[in-house]
């Protein structure tokens, strides 16, 4: 037990010697936390539009007026001509053209429909649509103050946000990066430890150790648990702090499952390293399988169930999914235990499994 | 010309003789593109829905049935319990409730207005504020319907309907692939340039064979030369390899030329392998410069408008983007590929990456010591 502190020891003092790495561990969840909450967000704000107004009457002008005062849009400019349409979208920034038919407020007035054109510059089809469908909302909103005494049957919906009152998207990007960092950290950074003492030689030197192969394992693992864990924490305070993303349910429940999914992440850079013998590929192997989709298919940025059905199986077994869910949970629903049961039994499935697997690759000797 | 001719065929050696290191260069990207380019999508094809209906009329179950007719949703649950409906949706379920209360039809007829509650799940922002509107787009559907059904012709006369026609211009199908393929493969050249170059130097520091080739009479621009093509040629290569399968497999339109994206790629790349260099030069673990290069990258691909768009991000952040080289890439590629645009068009762009890849490349020679 004394030979395994030492060793434990002695791969702390390897990383706290090397301050740049440390540097990075720590500066990088705070960066990219108030990067994905400044910065990068789905949200539309200030949409730029333009408007062809054939009719140029009051109520039109008072239609564009609502649909600048909503907030999600900017007026860019008028256009006169439906052939301008086109070289306003390819020249300026303008992601959507409003069109107003001749004699709008009479054919509204008299004949009781009149038409508009919405046309999304579609090149980008994910916000094409969005703004799209906001545009609309804001002329069937308009459209039920105007009627709300000539129309004698109405529905209102009333609309409640549940979880997120403000739509911000940080509380999406909490839990994701939480998964993400936590996977950096503890699958990249320990199968790169293991394999650097092989390529370098000195692996040899402590299988010859008296040191069993198993503490060899958990002693270069363990002060990547701690590190991580450091993280998981950075994150959650500086969410709460800065950006106020609640942790509505039980700290110690969270702390636990971020625990297990350290875990699994090791178990999982411990199996890389075991199947590897240099850093260069155990990193590609980390980065390239392992990152790319922890970040997409993970409903980290995209929703799984938009995804096709063979892609959604395949998420499914990706362990980020389902750490994603309990933390949603947890934090900003106030999940229990009993809730996120199933996918917190999943998570331990994985890591008995990769262990399992390591074991079985496990070799006492080189080459 | 020689020297630098040697050092390339040894890189290329190297890289091909680790057996697990081709099928991850050449294979797992375009596994990746398959994958990645299906998933980025926030179009909403399923939207789950629990139904509260505590009024149980005629026109309450119509309006039920007037969502469970849409394509866009499902009904997961039908209930009079709000409590387990919101139970559903704590288990992340359901996304949206709908609560229809308790006299809803009786209102409707009495006060002639009468009221429905939607409960939507809004941790996805986005998404949340799209499903708001498909709902109440579906009701006020309905709510028509029942106007015509209901009211005179007379009374009829007085409602009034603004009819909102769309278009959607340059890709009317709204096919997210085509938008997806060229900025994701930007995004594997990207990953495999960086991490080949940026592990490349630091390898050679840490294995300790870097002091027999500062020993050799190899010059520093030599030397970075020799590391920086194959890598150079690999990468195009993917590149090529990328565009063909994306022209099989999903069709991509190509309205510009081919050319003009292999120029700009060959000048994007330099820019990503002098900074993978750069980064192998100032660091002295493999540990360390993979975690420089993941963590430059991650801030250059989020900032790339690859997956959000930048239009949509604060001025400032507008304004420090004007260093990401992925960017100027990634905005080249879709308006050569989708909208046909020439060189004139996309000259800021390319001028911009010719300038950093000068730059770079310098700082990496620079940078360089043939010092241990």
């Amino acid at each position: 037990m004394k030979r395994f502190w030492g060793f434990v020891v002695k791969e702390f003092l390897h990383i706290f010697r090397d301050y740049r790495t440390l540097l990075i561990l720590f500066g990088m969840p705070a960066v990219q936390l108030i990067l994905f909450g400044f910065v990068i967000t789905n949200e539309i704000k200030d949409a730029r539009f333009a408007v062809l107004d054939l009719s140029k009457d009051e109520t039109t002008r008072k239609l564009t007026e609502k649909i600048v005062s909503s907030g999600y849009f900017q007026l860019e400019r008028a256009l006169n001509t439906y052939a301008e349409i086109d070289r306003a979208f390819r020249e300026g920034d303008i992601q959507l053209v409003v069109v107003f038919e001749p004699d709008f407020a009479n054919r509204l007035e008299k004949e009781h429909v009149a038409h508009v054109q919405l046309i999304g510059d579609a090149s980008d089809p994910n916000t094409a649509s969005i703004l799209v469908s906001y545009a609309s909302g804001i002329l069937n909103n308009y459209l039920l103050s105007m009627n709300s005494e000539a129309i004698p049957l109405q529905i209102h919906p009333e609309t409640r946000m549940m979880y997120n009152q403000e739509l911000k998207g940080v509380f999406m990007f909490v839990p994701g990066l939480m998964a993400m960092l936590l996977m950096l950290i503890s699958a990249l950074m320990t199968s790169l430890s293991i394999t650097r003492e092989k390529e370098l030689g000195t692996m040899e030197l402590l299988l010859a150790s008296p040191l069993k192969p198993i503490q060899i394992v958990v002693g270069k693992v363990f002060p990547y648990v701690f590190l991580a864990f450091i993280d998981a924490c950075i994150i959650i305070v500086l969410g709460w702090s800065v950006f106020g993303v609640p942790v509505r349910g039980s700290v110690g429940l969270l702390l636990f499952e971020n625990f297990l999914y350290l875990s699994m992440a090791l178990s999982l850079g411990i199996l890389i390293s075991c199947l590897t013998n240099s850093q260069q590929l155990a990193m590609m192997i980390s980065l390239v399988a392992l990152m790319l989709p922890t970040i997409l298919l993970s409903g980290f940025i995209f929703p799984v169930e938009n995804m096709p059905k063979i892609l959604q199986w395949l998420c499914h077994v990706m362990p980020p999914m389902y750490f994603i869910r309990i933390i949603k949970g947890i934090m900003l629903k106030g999940n229990g235990l009993f809730l996120i049961w199933k996918e917190t039994l999943i998570l331990v499935g994985f890591t008995l499994f990769f262990i399992f697997l390591s074991i079985k690759k496990f070799k006492i000797r080189l080459a | 010309m020689r020297t630098v001719f040697y050092i390339i065929q040894k890189e290329f050696i190297q890289v091909f003789r680790n057996k697990r290191m081709i099928p991850i260069i050449f294979f797992v990207p375009i596994v990746q593109l398959l994958i990645l380019v299906n998933a980025a999508t926030f179009e909403m094809k399923q939207i789950k829905m629990a139904v509260v209906d505590l009024d149980l009329s005629s026109s309450s179950r119509q309006l039920t049935s007037k969502f469970q007719g849409s394509p866009f949703y499902r009904i997961i649950d039908a209930s009079f319990s709000h409590d387990k409906a919101m139970l559903l949706m704590q288990q992340g379920k359901v996304d949206v409730i709908m609560q229809i209360p308790n006299g809803f039809e009786k209102n409707l007829v009495k006060e002639r207005s009468t009221q429905v509650q939607l409960v939507i799940d809004a941790i996805n922002g986005a998404s949340a504020g799209l499903i708001n509107a498909y709902s109440t787009s579906i009701i006020l559907d309905f709510n028509r319907e029942i106007l015509i059904e209901w009211l005179t012709s007379a009374e009829m006369g007085n409602v009034r309907r603004i009819v909102a026609e769309t278009r959607y211009w340059y890709n009317p199908k709204l096919n997210y692939t085509t938008y997806m393929v060229p900025g994701i493969l930007v995004l594997l050249v990207t990953i495999i340039g960086l991490l080949l170059s940026g592990m490349n130097i630091v390898r050679e520091k840490e294995i300790g064979t870097i002091e027999q080739i500062n020993v050799t009479p190899i010059r520093k621009l030599e030397f970075i030369a020799g590391k920086l093509i194959p890598f150079w040629i690999i990468a195009l290569f993917e590149l090529a390899f990328g565009l063909v399968l994306g022209k099989l497999l999903f069709n991509i339109p190509m309205e510009g030329s081919l050319w003009l994206i292999f120029l700009s790629a060959s000048v994007y790349l330099f820019v990503i392998l002098g900074f993978g260099l750069l980064v192998s030069t100032i660091t002295n673990t493999q540990q360390q410069a993979m975690l420089v290069s993941f963590f430059f990258m991650v801030v250059f691909i989020l900032m790339s408008g690859l997956f959000t768009s930048i239009e949509s991000m604060p001025l400032w952040a507008q304004r420090v983007d004007m260093i990401n080289p992925v960017a100027y890439f990634i905005k080249i590629m879709r308006m050569v590929m989708l909208k046909g645009s020439t060189f004139s068009d996309i000259h800021t762009p390319f001028y911009s990456l010719v300038i950093y890849a000068v730059l770079i490349i310098s700082l990496a020679i620079w940078r360089y010591r043939k010092v241990a």
